[in-house]
């Protein structure tokens, strides 16, 4: 018998097509695999076994009945607990949200349950989203499954960690400096950041509105793109959601998939690279790219030069609008409430209750936030890092005159250990240095698996960044280096992960 | 503690008074300014939410296009410039009514700027300038529960509705309204009355300033008589009738003098109007610092409304409220002390409509500016929201004219009309209010009078015509009024003479 879980969802949409298994054993299977290992991954913050294989069995209804929903109808999947679910907890990873049950779906959410996949649960996460190493999460941190020790990246550290671990073989993310992409380069797995507006935002709880996107977090690229086409296009409910049709993404992984690159500009980010970048991940990005380059890709060097103001521009845009989109937790309609003392007034009970519901973390931003867009500062701080952001944007713009694509090592570093850079915010900031700049000019980006690092044996990636509208080329680039790499490897490389307790151990 | 105040003509002898209007005008969409949720007032509390006008986590603003056209035809009606571009900005502050803890409204860059209205008072006119009008979203409506003002202070508990969430508004801001001494307060009413019929005309709010769907601040400020400097302002909040504008600035100017007449400084703050004692209370202290650190919404696009589209609503705007008033008073022959009470009665639309009804202008203006006036001045309505329609009045003139009714009868057909008894007709025949033609039962009526008032009677046979009077109150007394009291005299001239 199969082992489901070690399947890509092509793989499973493959074998439910050729009636080899049902969508309820494929289900099962992950519920059982969740099981065994999730005690100690801690992927999942919420696992609704029920409503999963109510789905499932719905599904394989369908198929019998020839009136299925999608491709990708019956496969399972995991979604990121900054979503809204309706009939389902969404907590963001925060205790202010404990025990809030939304009456309403998130469009992609909603889209996932109109393309027949089942929904196994919820996905850990840094508090509201906030955090590299997803330890900011309120109800403890997630392991990375090649290592229990370390940090499997953030904040979508449950998703990443959900499918390396094989819980699920799809996941959303969200990416608002390289929450999709950062934890997918160090477990192992591949995370795409769509261009800004391409996936709609309604229902996503808002970490920064003008950075944040959904995304697909996969084991492979084809998967990536399969689950993008289900999600993406164009929603009436959010406003900066683009009104024109996604380009043919799963047609690109399979062209890409082929190895031909031939005629593809790789641009090589100049200020992505060089000291104090570990040089194990370096060593395999140099690979990558002379993969690239042997699967016919023209490589040309790109200069940047604004990037290096990227993540100071990131964390005043980003605060600013947190600190305002998180001033809706009061206590007042939902959510917890704390009363400090017997008639407290509305004031004193929206007081404590921040106090109580929020983690340090995003208090820093909070605070950082208020600050930057105070009377006074605004022009410096908020205006200022605007101007630097259409710098940003207009470097893009030149390096994409000169490449197709744009790539670097997605994360400077392989996974560190849990609690390293706890008291350190700034090494922490530090990892989303390659990232960032995406969501700042709202390209869209892949993270593919690079290798392991010689250092530590532990994964790292590749980050393909493409023109917006353009996220055909970041699956097709992408595919092309996945086929290279797995010819080389011989096997996928999550087959080199220690295996972890449970059945497919 | 009462505020010492200094008499009116008093504050004029040393101060020039400086206004500043801000008029929210609750649009009648059908749906709010974010989401697709209903308007309608008096709904029961909290059934008219949803995930975005609740500010639920992930829920997202989607801008109301009906609004934005109606914000623009306000501006064009206030002879705005309208922005090509232009975004909403979030305002950041906690209430407990406000569902996100920011208000979405307009900051830096209002959809329409740079405009004026002219408003007459007593035959001069004042240039007011606009300097903006933005839209923005309604907040929820709070009720404070177990104190006894109403007011947060001493309540219990406190209750939130959120229907109003999201409701879209206009907010109207004027510049400075310098050099009107004097007439200050009627400047300010009038600025706001003709705002209000313009916004009638413009069919974009129920305009009804009783349920809050037009609410004035009054900002005032006094400086010393001919310094030009402007003096500290102090703003007074939800002046909700026309009548309490102006007693607001009137009450605030005195005030103002009264304690820089002292000495002493006026505090920048808030104040609220009390309707029934007529006076203003300290609210809370606010400072030109205050920061709600605005920044563009980030979850809308700018709008950006094509000049095509702002000349088609050009197009549709109404007819401008002082030429139609110009053209009115020419029509109806009205004189300008009377049309400047139609106009300061908020009376010219139900008189326009009762005149279009087939009444005479003088007959309407008398029944609107007269009984009607005094009617709704006692129960502090405006004219026309009255229980009774232009219409009911046109008909109840229209049995005046013909006979049927004299006006103490009318009176009490307007007392039926009150009492919703129905249409004058019904009215008329339920309480048999006719007046009674039966010439033999008139005529009974007569000679029981000059019977029962021999030298009256006998004045009259010797020529003393105007003691008549006496006998018609008997025999309309008799006649419980239901008689015409011309052909009551025609009668008892026929015989005594
Ligand atoms: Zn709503």
């Amino acid at each position: 018998m199969s082992d489901w879980t070690r399947k890509t969802a092509a793989e499973l949409a493959d074998a439910l097509a050729a009636g080899e298994t049902t969508s309820v054993e494929i289900t099962q299977a992950h519920l059982d695999r969740i099981a065994a290992v999730d005690g100690a991954v801690h992927a999942f913050l919420h696992v609704d076994a029920e409503g999963a294989l109510a789905q499932a069995a719905e599904s394989d209804a369908r198929r019998a009945a020839g009136t299925l929903l999608s491709v990708l109808d019956g496969v399972p999947i995991a979604v990121k607990d900054v979503l809204a679910t309706n009939g389902l907890p969404t907590t963001c990873g925060s205790k202010i949200l404990e025990g809030w049950v939304p009456p309403y779906d998130a469009t992609v959410v909603r889209r996932l349950r109109e393309a027949g996949l089942p929904i196994l649960g919820k996905t850990n996460m840094d508090e509201f989203a906030m955090g590299s190493s997803t330890e900011h999460s309120a109800y403890g941190a997630t392991h990375n499954p090649w290592d229990l020790d370390r940090i499997p990246g953030g904040s979508g550290g449950g998703s990443a960690a959900a499918v390396a671990a094989f819980e699920a073989p799809l996941a959303l993310g969200t990416d608002t400096g390289g929450s999709i992409r950062q934890p997918g380069a160090v477990t192992g797995t591949v995370g795409h950041k769509p261009t800004y507006g391409g996936v709609s935002r309604y229902g996503l709880v808002a970490l920064a509105n003008s950075l944040d996107q959904v995304g697909p977090v996969t084991r492979t690229v084809l998967d990536s793109a399969l689950l993008h086409e289900v999600i993406g296009g164009h929603d009436p409910l959010d406003s900066t959601s683009i009104d024109q049709p996604l380009p043919p993404l799963v047609d690109a992984a399979k062209q890409g998939a082929d190895g031909d690159l031939t005629g593809v500009r790789i641009g090589v980010i100049t200020e992505l690279a060089g000291d104090g970048w570990q040089p194990g991940v370096m060593t395999r990005f140099q690979e990558s790219v002379d993969l690239m380059v042997a699967a016919g890709a023209e490589v040309v060097e790109v200069s940047c030069p604004s990037f290096v103001h990227a993540l100071a521009t990131y964390y005043l845009i980003l605060p600013a609008e947190a600190s305002s989109n998180l001033a809706k937790f009061d206590a007042m309609r939902y959510g917890l409430r704390v009363w400090p003392e017997e008639g407290a007034s509305a004031e004193e009970v929206m007081r404590a209750t921040r106090d109580a519901g929020f983690g340090d973390e995003v208090k820093r931003r909070i605070i950082l936030g208020t600050y930057a867009l105070s009377s006074g500062y605004y022009d410096a701080y908020y205006g200022q890092a605007q101007k630097v952001r259409t710098l940003i944007a207009r470097d893009f713009e030149a390096a994409f005159e000169k490449a197709d694509v744009l790539v670097s090592p997605t994360a400077p570093t392989t996974a560190f250990k849990l609690g390293e850079k706890l008291d350190d915010p700034i090494a922490m900031y530090l990892n989303d240095l390659a990232t960032i700049p995406a969501n700042l000019a709202g390209v869209p980006g892949i993270s593919v698996p690079s290798g392991l690092a010689d250092e530590d044996g532990l994964p790292a990636g590749v980050q393909i960044l493409a023109p917006a509208l353009a996220d055909d080329r970041c699956y097709r680039v992408g595919a092309a280096l996945e086929a290279a790499l797995l010819k080389q490897w011989g096997a996928p490389l999550l087959d080199k992960a220690p295996a972890l307790e449970g059945p497919s151990a | 503690m009462s505020d010492t105040l200094i008499a009116f003509d008093d504050v004029l002898a040393s101060y020039d008074p400086a206004m500043g209007l801000e008029v929210h005008v609750e649009l009648n969409t059908l749906t709010k300014m974010f989401c697709g949720c209903p308007t309608e007032f008096g709904a029961a509390p909290n059934t008219q939410v949803c995930p975005t006008c609740l500010g639920l986590p992930g829920a997202m603003p989607v801008v109301n296009r009906k609004a934005v056209e109606s914000a623009i035809r306000i501006g064009l009606a206030l002879n705005c410039d309208i922005a090509e571009w232009c975004r909403f900005a979030r305002k950041n502050y906690f209430y407990p009514d406000m569902p996100k803890n920011f208000q979405t409204s307009q900051y830096d860059e209002p959809i329409c700027f740079d405009g004026y209205m002219d408003v007459d008072v007593d035959g001069e006119t004042f240039r007011v300038e606009i300097e903006r009008a933005h839209m923005e979203e309604d907040t929820g409506k709070s009720l404070h529960v177990g104190g006894a003002t109403g007011r947060i202070h001493g309540a219990d508990h406190s209750l939130v509705d959120y229907n109003r969430a999201g409701i879209p508004l206009i907010e109207i801001v004027t510049k400075p309204i310098l050099g009107t001494g004097a007439k200050a307060p009627e400047v300010a009413r009038a600025y706001v009355a003709q705002l209000r019929d313009l916004i009638v005309a413009l069919d974009v709010s129920d305009a009804r300033m009783d349920q809050g769907s037009i609410r004035a601040d009054v900002n005032l400020s006094l400086s010393p008589k001919g310094s030009g400097v402007l003096g500290t302002r102090t703003e007074t909040k939800n002046v909700n009738s026309l009548r309490s504008v102006e007693r607001a600035v009137r009450y605030e100017m005195s005030r103002h003098a009264a304690v820089l007449g002292s000495g002493q400084k006026i505090l920048q703050e808030t104040r609220h109007w009390h309707e029934d004692t007529g006076v203003t209370t300290s609210g809370r202290e606010k400072s030109d610092a205050e920061d709600y650190r605005y920044f563009p919404e980030p979850d809308l696009v700018p709008v950006a409304p094509s000049r095509e589209w702002v000349e088609e609503l050009r197009g549709t705007l109404p007819e401008n409220p002082t030429a139609r008033r110009a053209r009115l008073q020419a029509e109806w022959g009205f004189s300008d002390l009377e049309m400047r009470d139609t106009v300061g009665a908020g009376a010219l639309n139900v008189i326009e409509q009762t005149i279009a009804a087939g009444t005479s202008p003088q007959a309407a203006r008398k029944w609107w500016l007269g009984e009607l006036a005094r009617r709704a001045n006692e129960q502090g309505l405006l004219v026309d929201a009255l229980p009774v329609t232009p219409a009911d009045v046109a008909r109840v003139q229209a049995l005046v004219d013909e006979g049927s009714l004299n006006d103490k009868l009318a009176r009490q057909v307007f007392d039926g009309l009150f009492a919703g008894e129905g249409t004058p007709d019904e009215v008329v025949a339920a309480r048999g209010l006719a007046i009674v033609s039966d010439e033999g039962a008139l005529s009974t009526a007569v000679d029981n009078a000059i019977a029962a008032n021999p030298d009256v009677a006998d004045k009259i046979r010797d020529g003393k015509v105007a003691a008549a009077g006496a006998l018609i109150g008997a025999v309309m007394k008799e006649m419980r009024g239901q008689a015409d009291a011309g052909r009551v005299r025609e009668l008892i001239l026929e015989k005594l003479q």
